[in-house]
């Protein structure tokens, strides 16, 4: 089952200027949903737009399900890909578009059609065959956009910010969409975005990389408990990095506490206090220390004993919730 | 709320500007109908459709039926080629070749150049070569020189709004580089065309300077007017005029209408969703 795959071996890629992604080892399991994760101009597109064939690779190899595609040209490779925008074609119906990649192979028009419909019952757009891109919410074009890609049975489907043109409300419906068809599917998704809760919600494997290299590739509850470097920590959320015992751990803002007046803890003074409904957020700089601590409580919590901006507070935590980071 | 003064006197600025832009070709038509026994200036002598049936019947001096003709067979092949070459050109200016710079700057010079040393120098050249000047070669290329850098111009305005996704997407689904042009670019420019059609079209149709001394033996139409103003001296002169302008409205209104329709189409294509 796990036989088809996609490796990336040591692949770089260098612009006239810069070195866009530097050395990306990589391996995606058949049929998995990976995220690459990162801030803009960390190499994440480029990395996807050289999967694609779209970008030519500087050095290294690519592998898809045992074959080298490295030099292959974007069509014959066995991926396909969703564009930003959708890039869906203004001029051509819903269904023309789906069955534009019949079209190039040169097949019948009844069956391209016959073909293209199908792919739309899939995605639920059965009745806008007819319609042209325009016409449609931005959920329906990006099911078209999937169609359209889907039909030319890829061995990996790759997602260029596929939700980033949606309102955010929207985003999270069409997210779990997206998430439903690749169960169904059960294509191999490769997905680049810069929204850490995209690729938590998303993703079996989390792909995090900054400055053109990899800096974790786990499960999405490993990259999240178990961040390995500071940057993860910081770039995921929801972390504190701090300095315990001269080491750099990172705590979860929801597993620290605040014990006053006892001091059996780390003291500091609340600097802010943002309420966000079911939790609080109590921002806190540590005393004689740059660092400051953010400290996520329950409601509940945190309305037994309200805190005043200025106050000092002493910070606690479970040893087991300290995470050590490699240097 | 009442104007400022700056108003009445740009106002009236502008009035005595769309006088002088009309002004002519208004006169003209109002003499085009001049009575029978009516001369080449006011007063009208009555009104009639004398000169325009006068046109049609055999002209002492002047052969305005064939130049017309003429005019409109090199408009069309000047339309054609701008129309081919500006687009091919315009692709090809889309990614960075050795001496893009320089090619730039000459084809713009042609621009700068002055009309009459254009058609002084090609018809130099066709002479040197001991080749025969004629409308449909020398003319031909000499309002080229005038109808290409405009229409790649054109072109390069299109294509930097073009969006390459689309392209890529193109290839993405197994379009090879020549269906990647049919099946997605030329649709998606199809109605920035238009307007490069009709812009080599008039520019050739009207073209004077350059067509001068590349004409050859036949003239085309701008030149048998010119050649007519001193011989003829009967307002049938003023119907031609009348004619042509009218002709050249036709065709304008003509690629308006045709544009109008493709925008309607893509309007179709991107009008709201419909419930």
């Amino acid at each position: 089952m796990k036989n088809r795959h996609l490796e990336l071996i040591d692949v770089c890629k260098s612009f006239a200027d810069a070195r866009a992604v530097d050395g990306v080892n990589l391996a995606v399991e058949e049929g998995a949903y990976a995220c690459i994760l990162g801030p803009s101009g960390c190499g994440k597109s480029t990395l996807l737009r050289m999967i694609a064939g779209h970008e030519s690779v500087t050095s290294g190899d690519i592998v898809l399900a045992g074959s080298n595609i490295t030099s292959l040209s974007p069509s014959r490779r066995g991926t396909a890909m969703m564009f930003q925008d959708y890039a869906l074609f203004p001029h051509l119906s819903v269904r023309d578009n789906v069955g534009f990649a019949l079209r190039m192979r040169g097949q019948k028009e009844a069956e391209r059609h016959r073909k293209a419909d199908e792919m739309l019952e899939r995605v639920q757009l059965g009745d806008y065959a007819n319609r042209f891109p325009a016409q449609l919410s931005g959920g329906q074009q990006q099911r078209v956009a999937l169609a359209r890609a889907m039909i030319t049975e890829p061995q990996v489907l790759l997602l260029d910010e596929p939700l980033s043109a949606l309102d955010p409300f929207l985003r999270v419906q069409i997210r779990s969409e997206l998430r439903q068809l690749q169960r169904d599917l059960g294509t191999t998704f490769v997905h680049v975005t810069h929204s850490q809760d995209e690729a938590l919600a998303l993703a079996d494997q989390v792909v995090v990389m900054n400055g053109g290299e990899i800096q974790q590739s786990s499960t999405a509850f490993d990259v999240f408990n178990k961040p390995r470097s500071e940057f993860v920590a910081r770039f995921i959320g929801g972390h504190n990095v701090i300095t315990h015992d001269d080491k750099r751990v990172s705590i979860r803002a929801d597993r620290m506490g605040i014990s006053w007046p006892s001091r059996d803890g780390l003291m500091a003074t609340v600097v802010d206090i943002e309420f966000q409904g079911a939790t609080v957020l109590v921002k806190s700089q540590l005393n004689g220390d740059s660092d400051a601590v953010v400290v996520r409580l329950g409601d509940t919590q945190f309305f037994e004993h309200p805190l005043k901006v200025g106050e000092p507070v002493c910070l606690t935590w479970r040893e087991e919730d300290a995470h050590a980071l490699a240097a | 709320m009442a104007r400022s003064a700056s108003f009445y006197v740009l106002a009236a600025f502008f009035a005595c500007f769309v006088l002088f832009l009309y002004g002519p070709v208004i006169t003209i038509g109002i003499l085009s109908f001049q009575g029978p026994r009516g001369g080449l200036t006011f007063p009208m002598n009555g009104v009639s459709l004398h000169w325009f049936f006068d046109l049609l019947e055999e002209q002492a001096v002047g052969d305005f039926w064939g130049a017309f003709r003429r005019s409109l067979l090199l408009g069309c092949m000047v339309m054609v080629t701008t129309v081919v070459v500006s687009v091919m050109g315009g692709l090809a200016f889309r990614r960075r070749f050795a001496g893009a710079t320089v090619l730039f700057y000459l084809v713009i010079a042609s621009l700068v150049i002055p009309s009459i040393l254009v058609s002084l120098g090609v018809g130099l050249v066709f002479n040197v070569l001991d080749w025969e000047v004629h409308w449909s070669t020398s003319g031909f290329g000499s309002q080229l020189t005038w109808t290409l850098p405009f229409g790649l111009l054109i072109m390069f305005a299109v294509f930097n709004r073009f969006d390459r996704a689309y392209e890529e997407a193109a290839r993405d689904l197994g379009a090879n580089r020549w269906q990647t042009f049919q099946f997605v670019v030329l649709p998606l420019i199809a109605p920035s065309l238009i307007g490069v059609a009709l812009f080599g079209f008039t520019l050739s149709y009207d073209e004077f300077a350059r067509t001068l001394l590349t004409s050859g033996s036949y003239n085309t139409l701008p030149l048998e007017i010119f050649g007519m103003t001193t011989n003829v001296t009967t307002p049938v002169l003023y119907a031609l005029g009348t004619v042509t302008t009218v002709f050249s409205l036709l065709i304008i209104v003509m690629f308006l209408v045709t544009a109008r329709l493709m925008r309607r189409s893509a309007d179709r294509h991107s009008r709201g969703p419909v419930s």
